[in-house]
């Protein structure tokens, strides 16, 4: 089983502080380095560093897809023996972006997003033509929640804990 | 050293959509990354600035920061709870649903039936299973919840995972 990465204090707050509202300005960096008393490097480094750890995904907008363009959530039965395969021709769509095995016996889940409605539903009816299985779909009718940011838990720092005294 | 006496114009619709499709894929992580940007599509930083401060005002940005893998973190878990409830009753049950601190999103969504009765979704993240399974009875049993069909799907393997590209179209033209 893959290892929980360990995660420094800059990280950590980083990660706690700018899911949302990162600053618009021309040094961003610095900004952040100032508030968390380190270098504009320093702010960097972490975030190439969570980039290639693949924590972090991107920098940048969450997009409120109602009115960005056209997304729908999708799914399909796929047989338990094709689902690699099938996942794999569903993936090859520039128009889908998560794409999730799930324990039901529709057992993948994936989201299409296009520019308009009419771009959308021909790449459901593509995808649908390449894997031959009939797709779920499933729009948003009404969101609920917003999105803004998720506050992760994180062990204290065993250094940090020590640095107290 | 140049003064900026002229205002920068608002961005044509086509500049707009380069904008869009640019950040979309992330900032560049560089000191001056809104400039990296502009420098690119020919624009000028503060071209960049204001656009997506408007975009944010105008709600087509909902945040915008770190987009994270809830995987990399330790949060393995991942259940999409799937609920069946009346129509008359989905606002209020979604209500509660969204303002539990674990439910990450919840959205209600077409019923298609025959084969799939449920209307409204709900996201939890966790770091175990019985940590999420833990939470979804605490909050079915403190909201009287537990009359409602549901199911819980876990994901088991992530195929896919990144942003949407909205632009993809847009940009081909």
């Amino acid at each position: 089983m893959e290892l929980a990465i360990e995660f420094d204090s800059l990280s950590q707050q980083i990660i706690n502080t700018y899911q949302r509202g990162f600053p618009l300005c021309s040094r961003p960096f610095l900004q952040l380095a100032t508030e968390f008393n380190v270098s504009e490097q320093e702010v960097i480094d972490c975030l190439e560093r969570l980039k290639a750890q693949q924590v972090l995904s991107r920098l940048g907008p969450v997009f409120n897809h109602m009115q960005a363009g056209a997304s729908t959530l999708a799914a399909i039965a796929a047989p338990v023996d094709k689902m690699n395969q099938i996942a794999a021709i569903i993936n090859k769509s520039p128009q889908v972006n998560h794409n999730y095995a799930r324990e039901h016996d529709y057992n993948l889940w994936f989201v299409v997003t296009a520019a308009t409605e009419s771009e959308l539903t021909q790449a459901i009816k593509d995808i649908e033509l390449a894997i031959g299985y009939p797709i779920l779909v499933l729009p948003m009718e009404r969101s609920y929640h917003i999105d803004l940011s998720f506050k992760v838990c994180f062990k204290p720092l065993a250094q940090e804990v020590a640095n107290d005294h | 050293m140049t003064t900026n006496l002229v205002i920068d114009p608002v961005l044509s619709d086509q500049q707009q959509a380069q904008l869009f499709a640019e950040i979309e894929q992330g900032l560049p992580l560089v000191a001056q990354p809104y400039l990296a940007i502009a420098q690119q599509l020919n624009i000028s930083e503060e071209q960049v600035l204001t656009t997506i401060d408007a975009w944010q005002q105008q709600g087509l940005i909902w945040r915008f920061g770190l987009v994270v893998r809830h995987r990399k973190l330790g949060y393995d878990a991942n259940a999409m709870v799937v609920w069946n409830i009346e129509d008359s009753e989905v606002e209020r049950v979604a209500n509660i649903l969204a303002q539990a601190s674990v439910v990450t999103l919840c959205y209600q969504r077409p019923r298609v039936l025959p084969g799939w009765p449920y209307n409204l979704f709900c996201m939890i993240h966790g770091k175990s299973r019985e940590q999420v399974l833990g939470q979804l009875a605490d909050i079915c049993q403190r909201h009287q919840l537990d009359k409602f069909d549901k199911n819980v799907l876990f994901s088991t393997k992530a195929y896919k995972q990144r942003g949407g590209r909205y632009s993809a179209s847009v940009i081909k033209e």
